[in-house]
């Protein structure tokens, strides 16, 4: 094994072109699993933490462009108001420990259908910043994930940033466990009001071979709001359309039976978490939280 | 390869080291330093928990070579580490942090040398009797002292916060938690720091 030490993100696109087999190495937090339970050995490992751009972020005046190696608890601590979902499922990974280390450069990376990022990266709306020495890339979240712990990035390519819409209205992210903290998300979901464009958008979490968006949902609420509406007079959402936005996004779903959870209680849990994040999310749209912060 | 990193203080060098290798490898079998605990190697028991960089982070799931040019701090360095703390960060006391040799020979003597004296959670620990067999208490003291130092009023919520990536499969947590309480009402009283 040859461990590569780049360090610049110049050198270190130059190491992936040159060897393309080899394991970026961010967190560790996936990786170093792996590699402890031999159920890795890759020929090179290389490492991403020299590459201190990875480690920033800048904010616009549309989107945030979030260095892939920046950690979780920077995100939770820092990027509350601009990034509430992400925020939110961010203080739900693992523990202190392993918040300190994992990013979401690693989870994209993973591309684990449970990984938490997915569904506020889903709803907020974001695009991945895949750069190689042939040149750089946006692909949009919802194409990103290419099936079961596979994504659309090229073997000489690496991830660079995240590039993620600035909330423009209340977000939320909810996610099923057997407790509160260091658990696999059972499934999760994340809903984001986007008021400036009148739309809604979802995510959903390890309840399909990829992290989903419910595009039925969120057309179907969309249009309710409107036709009722809503969002100039912040009236309640009438029930009977919760319901049917919590039906339909569970329509989304296509689960599987695990040793975490059934598929039909999957199916049961978006509902549930699908009706719930829309309560939390218009209510503080209501309360004059017509601002980008979260309840 | 060879790695070069500060452990509790002072410079250290470590050779042969395999490029899949974890910090806390090399921490337990090349610099002798049992102290961080190996028990799962995935991330999930805390035991292994030291700083890097000044952050908690699970010394199994850093790669030796990520510790190339940092700063950690294991449970053997904790009293030292607290001491100087205590004498206020600014200017360390020459000759700085604890070496290999007393890190390797530490033990716990409440009366004893400078070396072997107990960080001020250490000591909260054993007068909460927060240690049953042990195993869990290196990376829970290591967690606890962060949190205090970061925040020296934790709520009840802080502290299981701080401490839920640690697990102990003996006390229950209440005394642990006693523990920590204990701790940073003492430091409260010693004082702001
Ligand atoms: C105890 C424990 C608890 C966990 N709990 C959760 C949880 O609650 N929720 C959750 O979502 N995840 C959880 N995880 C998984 C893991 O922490 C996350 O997936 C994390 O986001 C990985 O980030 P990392 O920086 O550590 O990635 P790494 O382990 O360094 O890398 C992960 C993958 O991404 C690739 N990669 C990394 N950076 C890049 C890049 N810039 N470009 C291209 N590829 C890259 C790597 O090659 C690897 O394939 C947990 C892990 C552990 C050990
Ligand atoms: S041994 Fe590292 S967390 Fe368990
Ligand atoms: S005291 Fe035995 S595991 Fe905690």
């Amino acid at each position: 094994m040859e461990f590569l030490r780049p360090g610049s993100w110049e050198e270190a696109l130059a190491a992936k072109a040159e060897h393309p087999e080899a394991v970026p190495l961010a967190g560790g937090t996936d990786v170093m699993v792996e590699i402890n339970f031999d159920r890795r050995r890759p020929d090179h490992l290389l490492d991403l933490n020299r590459i201190g751009d990875l480690y920033e972020w800048e904010t616009g005046e549309d989107e945030v462009r979030l260095g892939a190696s920046v950690p979780y608890a920077r995100i939770m601590e820092e990027l509350r108001a601009e990034l509430p979902g992400l925020a939110l499922a961010a203080h739900t990974v693992g523990s202190p420990q392993i918040r300190n280390r994992g990013s979401v450069g690693g989870n994209l990376g993973a591309a684990s259908p449970a990984g938490d990022s997915h569904p506020p990266l889903l709803a907020a709306g974001a695009q991945v910043e895949a750069e190689s020495v042939r040149g750089t890339r946006l692909i949009p979240a919802e194409e990103f994930y290419t099936g079961v712990k596979r994504n659309a990035l090229a073997p000489d390519e690496l991830i660079r940033a995240v590039r993620i819409a600035r909330a423009d209205g209340p977000q939320q992210f909810s996610k099923v466990g057997t407790r509160n903290a260091m658990v696999i998300a059972v499934c999760a979901f994340s809903l984001a009001l986007h008021p400036r464009s009148r739309t809604v958008r979802t995510g959903i979490g390890s309840a399909a071979p990829t992290p989903v968006r419910a595009r039925a949902a969120e057309d179907f609420l969309a249009a309710a709001l409107e036709e009722g509406g809503c969002w100039e007079s912040g009236r309640p959402v009438p029930p009977s359309a919760a319901r049917r936005f919590a039906e339909l996004a569970a329509g989304a779903c296509n689960p599987i039976d695990d040793v975490r959870g059934s598929a039909r209680y999957r199916r049961h849990a978006v509902a549930v978490m699908a009706r719930r994040t829309l309560g939390w999310t218009w209510d503080a749209y209501r309360s004059g939280g017509r601002d980008s912060r979260c309840a | 390869m060879r790695v070069n990193f500060t452990v509790n203080g002072r410079p250290q060098q470590a050779d042969d080291v395999w490029e899949g290798e974890s910090l806390l490898y090399v921490l337990r079998e090349r610099l002798g330093l049992p102290g961080s605990k190996n028990a799962c190697e995935q991330g999930e028991c805390g035991s292994c928990t030291v700083r890097l960089d000044g952050l908690p982070v699970c010394a199994c799931l850093v790669a030796a070579g990520q510790a190339e040019g940092r700063e950690v701090v294991t449970v053997e360095g904790l009293a030292e580490h607290a001491r100087r703390r205590a004498a206020g960060a600014g200017t360390p006391p020459e000759p700085a942090g604890t070496s290999l040799d007393e890190a390797r020979r530490w033990t716990a003597a409440p009366d004893g040398t400078r070396a072997a004296a107990l960080s001020p959670v250490q000591q909260a620990f054993v007068d909460a009797g927060a240690v049953q067999c042990g195993f869990c208490t290196p990376g829970l003291l290591v967690a606890a002292d962060e949190l205090i130092e970061r925040n020296p009023e934790p709520s009840d919520a802080d502290i299981r916060e701080a401490l839920s990536g640690n697990l102990c499969r003996c006390t229950g947590y209440e005394t642990i938690l006693d523990a920590v309480r204990l701790a940073a009402a003492r430091a409260g009283e010693a004082g702001p720091r």
